[in-house]
């Protein structure tokens, strides 16, 4: 077992192990802080794809923007001394639903993953994909780039807005 | 074994169901945006995945540049609703909101 198989393993542990801390743990703020090494794990997987470019895009944008954004949601929208920093499930019998549906659903998925015969070609050596990712978003995807743009310019006055404080 | 495609659409396909675990089986409004987060971030290791080993093919990374911009914008609008929300009705306990006026 060479170093790659051996970091492939390691960070999607860390990936599932913390996911489903995410989404089991009954303290919020736990989940919140799980979630930061789901993230780190998944910029892991991305450098062992060699996507280098998008690993640090990952952990600046995921873990240095929305994490800390979730971070403050949660303290703004609980009483962190109080009882309701706890999560709240829904009630056993939709849970049961859940688990089901998503346990099937898993099922199918890796099925489908295992069981098709995908299409691959060999990879050309690539040392570095931020030029690459830049050439292509300022040429072929020139238009949906502007358009990214202007959502964030449009999200970013809407949540100012919305959030505001109305008197 | 050698690591191959199937590995990683596994772990992808893991994620996603813990994501939509959290989507369906919580009823506080910010563990639903966390399971959303864990979805997005499960497509977003296929879309890179397919791009490594459809012999390194850039679209595919383009196609992750753009969710994670999606992303950031979903998470900002999301938590500037969710203020309003507590706001107005002082929890944001999902199975209670079902009223959209005062």
């Amino acid at each position: 077992m060479d170093l790659t198989t051996l970091a492939f393993y390691f960070f999607a542990a860390l990936t599932l192990g913390f996911g489903a801390v995410v989404v089991m743990s009954r303290n919020i703020l736990h989940a919140a802080f799980s979630l930061l090494f789901t993230f780190f794990g998944i910029a892991g997987l991305y450098v062992l794809l060699f996507a280098d470019f998008l690993a640090i895009t990952q952990i600046m944008i995921y873990i240095g923007g929305i994490l800390i954004l979730i971070i403050f949601g949660v303290m703004l929208t609980t009483h962190i001394t109080g009882v309701d920093v706890k999560s709240g499930r829904t009630g056993s019998i939709q849970l049961g639903g859940a688990v089901l549906v998503t346990l099937a659903l898993a099922a199918t998925l890796i099925i489908i993953a295992t069981g098709t015969a995908w299409n691959e070609s060999p990879a050309p050596e690539v040392t570095s994909t931020a030029e690459l990712i830049g050439t292509s978003l300022l040429t072929r995807y020139l238009l949906a780039f502007e358009a990214a743009s202007m959502l964030l310019l449009i999200a970013i006055v809407g949540a100012a807005f919305i959030a505001r404080k109305k008197n | 074994m050698e690591i191959g495609l199937s590995h990683y659409l596994i772990i992808s396909a893991l994620l996603f169901s813990l994501g939509l675990y959290g989507v369906i089986s919580r009823k506080h409004a910010v563990m639903v945006l966390m399971g959303l987060e864990l979805i997005l971030n499960a497509a977003n290791i296929n879309f890179v995945a397919f791009a490594r080993f459809g012999g390194m093919n850039m679209d595919g990374q383009v196609a992750a540049v753009f969710v994670i911009i999606l992303a950031a914008a979903e998470a900002a609008v999301a938590l500037a609703i969710l203020l309003n929300i507590y706001q107005h009705f002082k929890h944001v306990n999902l199975d209670e909101v079902d009223q959209m006026k005062e």
